[in-house]
């Protein structure tokens, strides 16, 4: 991992807290190997989870070795779970992750003790188990944070009475690093779409000495956050992020970049309606307002739905929804701009310069974008019927 | 390639059509096979291409799974659900593919080496093996 300095101005070196998370929960926790072997897992069944956990990370196989080394001897950390302005999408995207058996062993290697949508119980009675597991594992928890926060009126969203603000904050004094998970959470998300009535924010916008690792997305893909989860009990620090706090593992690539139908853009061949003959050739969906350029995530390699697909495989542009202020920029079915001339031509012509055009093209873009969450532009009909 | 052999991913035929070389990823991911068979001739060191890393277009992870085709072994394990090891017809290029307990694919490699690693008996399985058998024996002994 390299020593780049995050968001919330501390290195993630600072953050790494391995030794001491893993070592001083020793006292009451078997390490995963031993949790496996304990349940009659075998080393060559063990081998094959470490290979799917280093495709899920998007890691090199040749570090499958050192992720098992590394797992066979990590403990399983408390994990916390706030839930504050959310619709419950990032919970249920999780839950319904496909890779059933490597979930499930991920799960076996953490300690959920406060979750208040999966849990039994309720009430005062969840609210002690929240406490009793920050009291016991004070400064080794994990806390996940999925939805947004109110800061305009406390009584926008309360549990067990206690505000989303209160507990955040209580909860994050004791936590050594929090999982921001799903766009509210990161960004605002929804709650926060102009004209934020409820005044919410994210969590990064409140706490500012802890690591923060923001797993954007309306859902998040499944395998995006048990991948942070992982790493974080692989390698007992948090991954690499980019300058707005997402995994690089994860979101360093933007979907354009890796989409299977980049090529078509390359060529100039769009669809221009959803029925025409660009559309069921599979073209292009940048002239229906594709987000693909100005969003990074992983949805073009991971996908969705048992790895069926994505919606851009569906024949639906990106609506670019793990990036900050999504819902405000500009209409799901604007295109963010038109190339100014062949591109394919140009490609040709200028096989040297198309970095550089690339590069102003996505300036233009990200302009484009910035000037319609200023303008709080809507869409309208007429967008949806182009 | 018998294709009940080997099962792949089922194509989504949206408004693809399939075999169209979209991504243009299937022959530099051949060549790139062919240059880790010959680092594994030269230098004896072994390869691994995860899929799943690679944007593929439907129908492309097909094209290259005929391609390479089937050779002299297959092998499945059942290990927290199943595992299909696969020789292709080129020997020491092996496609080893990885399905959860709901028989979804989770991880599909292919592997440049002359054995893949999760085929090999591993250690702390043996030695497990060894006191499982010894413990078998001497419950036997008394028995008798």
């Amino acid at each position: 991992m390299t020593e780049k300095t995050n968001n919330k101005g501390k290195s993630p070196a600072d953050f790494n807290q391995r030794e001491s998370i893993q070592s001083e929960s020793a006292q009451f926790d078997k390490t995963l190997g031993e949790t496996l072997r304990s349940q009659g897992i075998s080393r060559r069944s063990f081998l094959k989870f470490c290979a799917a956990t280093a495709s899920m990370m998007a890691m090199s196989p040749a570090m499958i070795p050192k992720i098992a080394h590394a797992l066979e001897n990590a403990r399983r950390p408390s994990v916390i779970w706030l839930s504050f302005q959310e619709c419950t999408g990032c919970t249920e995207s999780l839950t319904r992750a496909h890779t059933a058996t490597i979930e499930s062993l991920i799960f076996d290697s953490i300690s959920l003790d406060y979750h208040h949508t999966l849990q039994a119980a309720a009430g005062h009675a969840a609210e002690e188990a929240r406490e009793a597991a920050m009291k016991e594992n004070f400064g080794q928890y994990l806390l996940v944070v999925d939805g947004s926060i109110p800061m305009d009126n406390p009584g926008y969203s309360t549990i067990a009475g206690i505000s989303n603000y209160d507990m955040l904050m209580e909860t994050a004094k004791g936590a050594a690093a929090i999982i921001a998970v799903g766009t509210c959470a990161t960004y605002g998300g929804i709650p926060h779409a102009n004209p934020n009535p409820t005044g919410a924010v994210s969590v990064g916008d409140l706490i500012k000495d802890k690591p923060i690792i923001n797993v954007p997305g309306c859902p998040p893909i499944p395998v995006v956050i048990t991948g942070v989860l992982t790493h974080f009990l692989t390698f007992g620090s948090i991954p690499e992020l980019d300058h707005i706090g997402r995994p690089k593992v994860f979101y360093g690539q933007s979907i354009h970049d890796r989409c299977y139908r980049r090529p078509f853009y390359d060529k100039g061949l769009f669809a221009e309606t959803f029925d025409d003959e660009g559309a069921r050739k599979g073209w292009c969906l940048y002239k229906l307002g594709c987000k693909g350029p100005t969003t990074y995530n992983a949805c073009a390699t991971t996908k969705w739905n048992d790895g069926t697909s994505f919606p851009i495989e569906a024949g639906h542009p990106c609506l670019g929804c793990s990036e900050p202020d999504f819902w405000d920029g500009g209409g799901f079915y604007k295109a963010l701009s038109m190339p100014t001339e062949n591109i394919a031509q140009t490609a040709i012509y200028a096989a040297a310069g198309a970095a550089a055009a690339g590069v102003a093209l996505g300036a233009l873009n990200r302009n484009k974008k910035n000037n319609a969450v200023a303008t709080h532009d809507k869409t309208t009909i007429d967008d949806l019927e182009k | 390639m018998s294709e009940t052999s080997i099962p792949v991913t089922q194509a989504v035929k949206f408004n693809i059509q399939v075999g169209d070389e979209l991504t243009q990823n299937v022959k530099p991911l051949l060549h790139e096979i062919k240059h880790a068979l010959d680092n594994l001739i030269e230098t004896g060191h072994s390869s691994i291409i995860d899929l799943r890393s690679i944007p593929l277009a439907p129908g492309e992870e097909d094209k290259i799974l005929s391609t390479l085709g089937q050779g002299e072994v297959l092998a499945k394990l059942n290990a927290l659900g199943l595992s299909e090891i696969i020789e292709t017809q080129y020997a020491g290029v092996w496609l080893v593919t990885h399905y959860n307990d709901e028989n979804t694919i989770i991880s599909r490699f292919i592997e440049v080496t002359t054995m893949p690693e999760i085929l090999c008996s591993q250690t702390e399985d043996i030695m497990k093996a060894y006191s499982s058998l010894s413990l078998d024996l001497a419950e036997n002994q008394e028995t008798n």
